[in-house]
């Protein structure tokens, strides 16, 4: 055999200095970072746990030893067994299986709240900044009528005005949580908006949305994708404690926030049931902070 | 002498208001010919630049009247003056986008004109800045700062403008370097017809690729000559005079004849 093994070419392919198409340029890049990631461990081990809760959340059906909806009211508040893994709760239901299911409400909440948040704050963030004047006076201003109110308060009114319920729960945390991305993103852009890079862009006849869209974004969403995972857990965080409030999912659905205040009324005799909630809240927390940290050193352009 | 392709008369650039008004450029008249290259001379703050920003568009608070091609221009340009006229910055480093391949850099100015072939366009500019089809999908990372600054002539050249500013486009290469770049200049201005006006602090510079070339001073300019009169020492201006001195190498004497030129 003369062919070379077929590993070393690929990598050759991804790491060449001339890459012969758009495609390969991109892909080169991507793997260049993905070889810094995969040198900090934690990370890599954030990166596992959010993984993880990814195939819980697919597979619950799968996964799930029992229905997460089954009462044995014969079996209520048991200690965790062969049978029932974590225990039951007040109603006998199986903690375990609960929890795989609310891996896809924990898992909704945080994509919904990852694919707007940001994004409202980093159009209105690189604009102000861009844009500068009286625009960035009023979008700055209303950003810190917002950034004036605790979150989870405002988030508690927000819900007491539109309904408790999952969904809504989802808008108000949203709503609450993209000032500080427009700060983060319109920081970034003043640095940025006076570069020889920009001025030369202005130079072509781009317009501003152009300039905007194609030459300032790009720069700031780095740091807003590392900011948007290390408050991931935060999101959770404030989520639970809409679920644990009755603000945020209805029962019977089994939102982890909602468990923990189920389990409460039982929490010194039967800890297991207000405990397994939070040690999955708390795990999972932890795997969005060590995934943030990592992105951090890959993705900061500063750090190069 | 034809009608002038850059038409400046009594140009005058003010920062801030005020008390902390500052009039870095004051009362500046000058005419460049068709195809010619005009050198713009001067020490750091002599308002140069700032002169080669306000024609360029990108410093809209000028009074005074500027024509470019025959029209005239006001603070706000229209997308046919940046088909004409576009400008080369000084620092490579910092003049091409850290996250935009070559290919994407020299695409942008295609996508915004609207042209067609772009490919073909992409591939002509580079092979006429001396860099191969390789090059194309690089990032500015993966490139050194001559070949950066050879991206940044191809991306002011495929649009192809007539006139070509040129902010400094050697001083933050290494000599060698700096030789490639501006034989590089005077093949592309033979073979376009390029209309050049060149901003440095080097005279050598200046009088390797200009015609002529105009001292300034303060914001103001203080003497317009020829290179040929500049080589045999025909400066009449005591600061121009004083300007050619340094450029020729310092010793203590020299530096003790120095003066401030108010």
């Amino acid at each position: 055999m003369t062919r070379q093994p077929q590993s070393p070419s690929w990598r050759a392919w991804l790491t060449t200095d001339t890459p012969q198409s758009r495609a390969q340029a991109r892909l080169g890049r991507a793997w260049a970072g993905w070889c810094a990631f995969r040198r900090n461990r934690m990370a890599m081990i954030g990166l596992l746990i959010v993984l993880a809760l990814v195939v819980v959340a697919a597979l619950a059906p799968l996964l799930a030893p029992h229905h997460p909806y089954d009462q044995d009211l014969a079996n209520r508040l048991q200690p965790p067994t062969a049978g029932h893994w974590l225990g039951t709760d007040g109603f006998g239901r199986d903690i375990l299986s609960r929890l795989i299911h609310g891996a896809r409400l924990t898992l909704m909440i945080v994509a919904l709240v990852a694919l707007t948040a940001p994004v409202i704050g980093l159009v209105i963030g690189t604009v102000a900044g861009y844009r500068g004047g009286w625009v960035d006076a009023a979008l700055m201003r209303v950003t810190d009528i917002f950034l004036a109110f605790p979150k989870l308060i405002l988030a508690l009114a927000f819900v007491a005005a539109l309904g408790p319920g999952i969904e809504n729960a989802v808008i108000a945390i949203a709503i609450t949580s993209w000032p500080p991305y427009a700060r983060l993103a319109r920081a970034e852009t003043l640095t940025i908006r006076h570069a020889d890079f920009i001025s030369a862009a202005r130079l072509q006849g781009a317009s501003g949305p152009r300039i905007v869209l194609g030459h300032i974004m790009p720069l700031c969403v780095a740091s807003l994708v590392v900011r948007t995972t290390l408050d991931m857990a935060g999101v959770i965080l404030t989520a639970a404690g809409l679920g644990f409030l009755g603000l945020g999912a209805q029962p019977p659905l089994p939102e982890w926030g909602a468990m923990i205040a189920a389990g409460r009324q039982n929490v010194l005799e039967q800890w297991w049931v207000a405990a397994m909630p939070g040690l999955a809240i708390f795990v999972v927390s932890l795997g969005f902070n060590l995934l943030g940290d990592g992105l951090r050193d890959v993705l900061d352009p500063k750090g190069d | 002498m034809s009608a002038p392709m850059i038409d400046l008369q009594s140009l005058q650039v003010a920062f801030g208001h005020g008390a902390q008004r500052v009039v870095a450029v004051d009362g500046v008249s000058l005419r460049v010919a068709d195809g010619e290259c005009y050198g713009l001379v001067g020490e750091s703050g002599s308002g140069k630049s700032t002169v080669l920003r306000a024609v360029s568009g990108l410093n809209p608070d000028w009074t005074g009247r500027l024509s470019i091609g025959g029209t005239d221009q006001t603070a706000k340009r229209s997308k046919g003056f940046f088909k004409t006229c576009q400008m080369v910055f000084q620092d490579p480093y910092g003049s091409l986008h850290p996250r935009h391949s070559v290919d994407r850099i020299l695409a942008e100015p295609v996508a915004i004109h609207g042209l067609d072939d772009a490919d073909g366009r992409i591939d002509r500019a580079l092979r006429e800045v001396g860099l191969g089809p390789s090059f194309r999908f690089r990032y500015p990372h993966q490139l050194s700062g001559g070949q950066r600054q050879r991206v940044a002539i191809a991306r002011a050249l495929i649009l192809e403008p007539r006139v070509l500013l040129l902010d400094e486009p050697t001083s933050a290469l290494d000599v060698s370097v700096q030789a490639e770049i501006l034989n590089l200049l005077r093949r592309l201005r033979a073979a376009h017809g390029l209309t050049m006006v060149l901003v440095s602090h080097n005279l050598a510079v200046v009088a390797n690729l200009c015609d002529r070339l105009a001292v300034m001073n303060r914001g103001r300019l203080v003497e317009e000559l020829t290179v040929e009169a500049l080589r045999r020492g025909e400066a009449h201006q005591p600061y121009t005079r004083q300007l050619l001195r340094a450029s020729q190498g310092y010793d203590r004497a020299t530096a003790d004849s120095f003066r401030d030129f108010a």
